[in-house]
């Protein structure tokens, strides 16, 4: 049984990855999902906007009040330096898993500036990261933005990162383009090594009675897997850049089913985080069984064996509703 | 070897040394000395090693008797030790200095001078603290200027070895001691070169060791202790000489001789004035400036004070002396003299006695100059040698005040300056939130450090903590400068808030043709005709060069907030041309760099933009010829305030209290009451309106305001007749009130702060917009005439009868009218919404101990006073003792109310008959468990007033003389958490103990917020705190579990942003327990660092997170045979991370240390767990048959 697959120039024993969770702030909990089987790991996100703004705030709150009042000049001791003020502990973690692990670590990165993309990606390569996932999200609020300038800032920013760094780097890109093929194609004729499918983000909902937006993630399940795999399923074999699915992940069917699609390996948190670490290898093994069962020989023998053109009615994927055609008519 | 120069206030230069040449540290803070402690902390945190290669060891400890207590152990066990101390506490050091000096022990204490509370505290600079230990047996040696301190920190260490005589080294609180000046910087082979290795190890040989026992501190008899007291003469004998010996080295060293009494001035002077201390400073530079002019006068600088060596005291000055003044910087009422006066008088009668004196027995007088920190200018020096020149000069005279009672004071002519013409001079009007000082002290390290020029820094803060204003004094030039007084001839005058020009006369200290700099929110061609008719008629006439930024504007556009501290600096050295302006510009980036560089790029590069930006928004205005404005200056008080406020608190308030006589001041510290409704502040650029449609009339944000600026009132709408148009109301809701009547929430607007906590906590949303409530922040200008007239008419509505109100409950309470009302606390602030419940709940009977903090502070730092006095003229009735006998001093109260309660009771029983039985009966046994029973005892206690005035007893009198106390009274013991988890825990405890029907509140911020944010055992685990810089590894201590362990003593724990009900109710439970009661409410503070909007937000979590767990253990319970102890607060429901990491305190550990952080972090989450579970197993024991 060969589960091998390839993933951003990786040959991985399998397409089993943890994507950006908790779990990789923890070595043990890293330790453990590497020993479960995973094949990659992809950290957790280094925010700069959240960097930003927590130096905003110290600089802020450190001063605040101070110099005002005879007694009092300042509310604080002013430390001479931070050992933490622009990520440093998130890259020494980086260093720390490449460490703790033999499977390759993938950095994670939000940027908010040109700059900032830039500076971060360049040392999170020099934390030792073998590849980078870039996990780009907006939401374009203003209505003068046209669909082109944010299409334009997602590849100007992949481009900004590809200049300086010389690993491999990634696209974790939302679901919302009007032309969600075109945006992949450009994403990859920009450079981008794999695209994710897709980042979950914050949905806001309304609390009624203190009448307040309340933003959380909920756990994903298994249905959302349906959105990524409409796409992956349409996006393969048309890239050069790999595929990578990461939502919707919660057992060895939907692994399965997002190989099948095109996918060229699969990320999961949600199901993990609810499980533990060690219940990845209950999927691997899983997987196992229903590809012994159902007499698979390897991974790359299903890979993309359900995709738009592999299959014979491929308007499934690209029906958006339901309507009332008669079968005779084909 | 090459010095550093360095620019750096004196108490940076005494800790620099003392940190190199000690190896423990012991300290407790207090105002002004903090920051010595503070930075010896702050050098060890970074691992600055001593001279001998170690890190020393610093402590903060519960006082400063525990300090020298600590000192004298260290000391005792081999250690070198130093300390760092002020007026009261070097005060509560006194009996270890008698034992420290009585064991010949080397020390150096370092001290800035501070005034000693009296007839009210200061904690601004004199001697009278350090004249209160000349008397111990310490050795005392007086800096005069910031160079001295660095360099007699040295040598007061070199002596004190070899002398073995313990040594205070003194200098001039604030003045010095925050005095920012460009000195040059000792080295480290200078302290090796300077201090005896021999020496010190001899010190450690004489240790207490197990290894070669002895005993030491032994109790001695009338037959040998006098004698044992006489061994140590021949040490003090040797003493002058040892430090004169240690100048002499010192010289050659560094080329800097000092003498044991210095004399500069004409050497053939007649006429000289003796002194110690920065006032020295200024002597020497009007000695300077006379003698150019051809005067024959002179000055003698004590340096050591004692031991005082007569002979060469006398020997310092010129055979040609006729007349000495002696100047002394405290007051000893009842004296012969003031202390150095006496020493000089006795020194020159000695040596005459003996026929040893060189010279004609001179003409000596005395005089008191300087207290707290009272300007000492030349003209005022002028005006001493002026007197002297008389025949019959004035003894014991004062300078630098009006003195009309007992006429001690000599005139000056405040025309006369000294200032050289090549000294810049320039003064900057700041807000305190603005960041000028920290703006100017960057200046002044930029021109002191990279040019050749000397310069000098004062700053002047306001007495409030909000909307507070700055005055920067900064001094440069080539010469070195000895100015120690403020500037009041400028050539720079730049004014960052423009509503400063209505209030003070901001240009006043302009001299012709200086630079003017304004911050203005206008146009260049608007700024002219905005400015008041005042500043336009001294820019004309005096011909000033007038420049305009609309610095917010730079600031917002830049993403600077309303930091205007970069760009206020480019424009000065744009303008000042003290350097040429590109290398300004980069200097000032380099400092940019320097400061916030470790705070991240993004911060730098803000700033950098703000500089940028600034030259192109900076703009000449060309002064028209003629004035065009008709706005004058705001009188600082209103004509219907009373004639004291309008006399004497109004000259305060309008910068002017130098010019209050002796004869308006109060003789005993009696202020009036109720005055800070006189000052309108006007300092809330935004402020709350009400939207009468959306409001719930739930009264919570009448109870969190914590300036009580937010008032509520239920009355007769017949009322509203007279009303101002704009004036609103709506109809009542709830079946309490009478059927038609309204509610009004009306807004203070000139005295509110603009802290927003008012809006977060409403809970009332705008149903057709739901981001607005019903009070929203509107901008306070276009609001202020207006919103004045409404709150008069609304001060006028007669408060709803607090008989018929539900004062346990949050609505009910908040119609009691605050008795304590727009004090100076910060905006924001999370004590002051307490204090104001209980002056609400309890003021009309209520008589507070203060301790001293912020609390003292806003609640009695002049100019006004925020306690108040209701309609009938009752109030509560305040004062602040120390910081360490709160507890003890409001037992006193106790002591004497229950007294005169029970002698009133005894001489109404001696009066039965003739008051009448049934009244004294009434009276005695009334029951004043609530309003409607405390109202009818005053009933009552009036009826016998009227009878006590027709009959005829012996005791009428004195019965009438206590009859008040028949009436509850109301007993308050208030302080924050340093005083009643550290420095006042003893007494607190005792208190507790003692069974007295005593209220405490501990307003418990977790810190020290007064001083600046020194840990206190308050302080929980993972909290950066002055000395816990890298977060307190230990929990915060239980005080509340350590206070109903006595079982008898009421004990509450209050959150009021969690439950504003429970805090009303365990205030009420608390006042009614006959017994102890202490509530520890918790208090946010700007100490935590976060938006103090959100205080209340934050208190939610922190009892929704189990970190603070509310309670109420009621004893009165037990004798129901229930349990006392109430859980108010649910199992923890959310991660301590989520509280935690809201404020700058805890989240600053994971920008600077991360691991530790989480260490902090799984800590404090199973200390939370650990509480609540003990908690909970208490609330759920069973009583039911112990309350048999």
């Amino acid at each position: 049984m060969d589960l091998s697959t390839t993933y951003m120039g990786f040959k991985l024993k399998n397409p089993l990855i943890p994507s950006a969770s908790p779990l990789s702030a923890n070595i043990d909990k890293a330790k453990e999902l590497e020993d479960a089987g995973a094949a990659a790991i992809v950290m957790y996100s280094l925010f700069e906007e959240q960097i930003n703004q927590e130096n905003e705030a110290l600089d802020t709150f450190l001063s605040q009040g101070s110099e005002s009042f005879a007694e009092a000049m300042a509310y604080f001791p002013q430390p001479e330096s931070f050992a933490n003020a622009e990520a440093e502990e998130y890259l020494e973690q980086v260093s720390k898993l490449k460490e703790a692990l033999d499977i390759p670590v993938i950095g994670s990165l939000n940027g908010v500036s040109a700059g900032g993309w830039m500076k971060y990606a360049k040392k999170i390569q020099e934390a030792g990261a073998d590849g980078l996932e870039l996990n780009i999200f907006f939401i374009p609020t203003d209505p003068d933005m046209t669909a082109t300038t944010v299409e334009e800032m997602y590849i100007e920013n992949l481009k900004t990162v590809k200049q300086h760094v010389s690993i491999p780097v990634s696209v974790k890109m939302g679901p919302f383009f009007s032309s969600m093929a075109n945006m992949a194609k450009q994403l990859d004729d920009a450079g981008a090594n794999a695209l994710v499918l897709f980042n979950r983000l914050y949905q806001p909902d309304i609390d009624l009675e203190e009448l307040e937006v309340v933003t959380a993630l909920e756990p994903s399940t298994s249905y959302e897997l349906r959105l990524p795999l409409r796409w992956l399923a349409i996006l393969y074999g048309r890239l050069q850049a790999d595929l990578a699915v990461s939502r919707g992940i919660h057992s060895a069917q939907d692994v399965l089913k997002a190989i099948m699609a095109g996918a060229d390996v699969t990320q999961m948190t949600s199901v993990l985080l609810q499980k533990g670490p060690a219940y990845l290898k209950t999927i691997l093994q899983d997987l196992i069984n229903w590809m012994e069962e159902h007499e698979y020989e390897s991974i790359e023998q299903m890979k993309g064996s359900m995709s738009y053109k592999s299959i014979a009615q491929p308007a499934a994927y690209t029906r958006a509703n339901y309507m009332k055609t008669l079968q005779s008519i084909r | 070897m090459e010095r550093k120069m360095v620019t750096i206030d004196g108490n940076e230069a005494a800790a620099y040394v003392a940190h190199k040449i000690n190896e423990v540290i012991a300290i407790y803070p207090i105002t002004p000395s903090s920051p010595m402690g503070e930075w010896s902390d702050e050098y060890s945190a970074r691992g600055q090693k001593n001279i001998w290669g170690t890190v020393p060891s610093v402590t903060e400890m519960q006082s400063e008797g525990g300090a020298s207590g600590a000192v004298h152990g260290a000391l005792q066990s081999g250690a070198l030790t130093t300390t760092f101390t002020a007026s009261q506490g070097l005060l509560l050091m006194i009996p270890n200095m008698y034992k420290i000096a009585g064991e010949l022990t080397s020390t150096v204490f370092h001290v800035s001078a501070r005034s000693v509370a009296a007839q009210a505290l200061s904690i601004f600079g004199d001697h009278s603290d350090v004249m209160a230990v000349r008397q111990t047996g310490f050795a005392m040696l007086a800096s005069n200027s910031i160079q001295e301190i660095m360099d007699f920190a040295l040598i007061s260490q070199a002596a004190t070895l070899e002398a073995r005589v313990p040594f205070v080294h003194f200098f001039d609180g604030f003045r010095s001691s925050h005095e920012v000046q460009k000195i040059e910087q000792l080295t480290i082979d200078d302290m090796r070169a300077m201090i005896d290795d021999d020496l010190v190890r001899a010190h450690r040989a004489r240790a207490l060791n197990p290894d070669n026992p002895f005993i030491r501190g032994t109790a001695q008899n009338p037959d040998v202790f006098f004698q044992g007291r006489e061994t140590v003469n021949p040490f003090y004998m040797k003493t002058p000489g040892i430090v004169q010996k240690a100048m002499d080295k010192f010289a050659k060293l560094t080329g800097r001789q000092y003498r044991l009494f210095d004399y500069v001035g004409h050497p053939e002077a007649e006429r000289i004035i003796v002194l110690m201390g920065s006032g020295a400073e200024a002597v020497h530079e009007t000695v300077d400036y006379l003698v150019e002019r051809g005067e024959k006068v002179g000055v003698v600088k004590v340096r050591l004070y004692r031991p005082f060596s007569i002979k060469d005291f006398v020997a310092a000055f010129p055979k040609t002396t006729k007349a000495i003044a002696v100047l002394d910087r405290t007051k000893e009422p009842g004296s012969a003299g003031e202390p150095l006066y006496q020493d000089a008088v006795s020194a020159f009668s000695e040596l005459m006695a003996d026929d040893e004196l060189p010279f004609k027995y001179p003409k000596i007088i005395g005089g008191r100059y300087g207290l707290s920190s009272k300007e000492f200018t030349p003209a005022m020096i002028k005006g001493i040698f002026d007197e002297l020149s008389k025949s019959k000069p004035k003894n014991h005279f004062t300078i630098g005040i009006i003195d009309d009672v007992t006429n001690t004071s000599l005139e000056w002519d405040s025309s006369f300056i000294t200032e050289s013409e090549d000294t810049m001079r320039g003064m900057f009007y700041g807000l305190g939130a603005d960041g000028t000082v920290g703006a100017n002290k960057n200046s002044i390290k930029i021109i002191g450090e990279e040019t050749d020029n000397y310069a000098q820094g004062y700053f002047v803060y306001d007495s409030k903590k909000s909307g507070s204003m700055t005055i920067s004094h900064l001094r440069f030039g080539k010469k070195p400068i000895r100015s120690t007084y403020l500037i009041n001839k400028a050539n720079f005058v730049a004014c960052h808030q423009f509503v400063f020009l209505e209030k003070f006369d901001i240009l006043e200290n302009a001299v012709e043709g200086a630079t003017f700099l304004l911050n203005a929110p206008y146009s260049k061609d608007e700024v002219w005709d905005k400015l008041p008719k005042r500043t336009q008629e001294q820019i004309i006439n005096k011909k000033l060069k007038f420049y305009m930024i609309d610095a917010y504007e730079v600031a917002k556009k830049t993403g600077m907030g309303a930091r205007i501290n970069t760009i206020m600096q480019t424009c000065f050295f744009a303008i000042s041309g003290i350097l040429p302006r590109d290398e300004a510009i980069a200097k000032i980036k380099g400092a940019i760099q320097k400061t916030y560089g470790s705070k991240g790029e993004k911060i730098v590069q803000m700033n950098f933009a703000a500089v940028d930006q600034t030259l192109a928004n900076l703009f000449e205005i060309k002064v028209p010829d003629k004035i065009t404005s008709h706005v004058e200056m705001k009188p600082p008080v209103p004509d219907n305030a009373p004639d004291f406020v309008k006399d004497v608190t109004a000259m305060l308030i309008a910068g002017k209290g130098d010019e209050v006589p002796v004869s308006k001041m109060p003789a005993d510290g009696t202020w009036p009451s109720a005055t800070t409704q006189w000052e309108k502040r006007n300092v809330g650029l935004e402020v709350p309106v009400w939207d009468e449609a959306v409001c719930i009339q739930c009264n919570k944000c009448v109870n969190v305001c914590p300036h009580a600026v937010i008032r509520a009132k239920v009355y007769d709408p017949k009322i509203l007749d007279n009303a101002p148009e704009t004036f609103k109301h709506t109809k009542v809701r709830g079946k309490d009130f009478p059927e038609g009547w309204v509610y009004t929430l009306q807004v203070a607007v000139e005295d509110c702060t603009g802290c927003e906590l008012c809006v977060e906590v409403c809970p009332a949303k705008n149903k057709q917009e739901v981001g607005k409530k019903a009070i929203n922040m509107e901008p306070q200008i276009p609001l202020r005439e207006r919103e004045r007239e409404n709150w008069n008419f609304f001060l006028e509505i007669p408060d709803y009868d607090r008989k018929e109100l539900k004062i346990d409950t949050v609505k009910g309470s908040q119609f009691l009218r605050p008795l304590f009302e727009f004090s100076g606390a910060c905006p924001g602030c999370g004590e002051t919404p307490y204090v104001k419940l209980a002056s609400q709940l309890f003021g009309d009977r209520m008589i507070v101990a203060n301790a001293t903090g912020c609390s003292s502070i806003y609640g009695g730092n002049l100019p006004t006073t925020p306690w108040a006095k209701d309609e009938n003229g009752r109030g509560p009735a305040w004062s602040n003792s120390l910081f360490e006998d709160n507890a003890e001093f409001g037992l006193g109260f106790r002591l004497t109310i229950d007294k005169h309660n029970q002698q009133a009771k005894e001489m109404l029983q001696d009066m039965k008959d003739l008051v009448g039985a049934e009244l004294v009966e009434k009276i005695i046994n009334a029951k004043q468990k609530d309003e409607i029973g405390i109202s009818k005892q005053r009933e009552r206690v009036e009826e016998l007033k009227k009878k006590l005035e027709k009959i005829d007893h012996p005791n009428k009198e004195n019965l009438l003389s206590v009859a008040d106390y028949l009436v509850k009274k109301s007993v308050w013991i208030m302080g924050g958490d340093g005083w009643a988890y550290d420095i006042g825990y003893g007494g607190l405890d005792h208190v507790l103990a003692s069974g007295k029907n005593v209220n405490i509140l501990v307003l418990d911020t977790e810190v020290y917020s007064n001083t600046g944010g020194q840990m206190s055992k308050a302080t929980p685990t993972g909290a950066v705190a002055k000395f816990a810089a890298g977060g307190k590894p230990l929990p915060k201590k239980d005080l509340g579990m350590l206070a109903l362990s006595y079982g008898n003593v009421y004990v509450a724990r209050v959150a009021m942003g969690a439950s504003d009900t429970q805090t009303v109710k365990a205030f009420i439970e608390a006042e009614q327990y006959d017994g102890p009661s202490i509530i520890i409410a918790y208090s946010h503070c700007i100490a935590h660092g976060y938006n103090m909007k959100y205080g209340m937000d934050q208190q939610k979590r922190a009892v929704d997170s189990g970190h603070w767990i509310m309670f109420r253990y009621n004893p009165d319970l037990l004798k129901e045979g229930k349990n006392p102890l109430i859980l108010d607060s649910k199992a923890p429901k959310i991660p301590l991370e989520e509280y935690m990491y809201n404020e700058t305190r805890f989240k600053m550990v994971s920008k600077m240390n991360p691991k530790a952080a989480k260490e902090f972090l799984q800590h404090a989450q199973e200390q939370v767990e650990l509480n609540w579970r003990k908690y909970e197993n208490m609330a759920q024991m069973e009583f039911s048959e112990k309350g048999e």
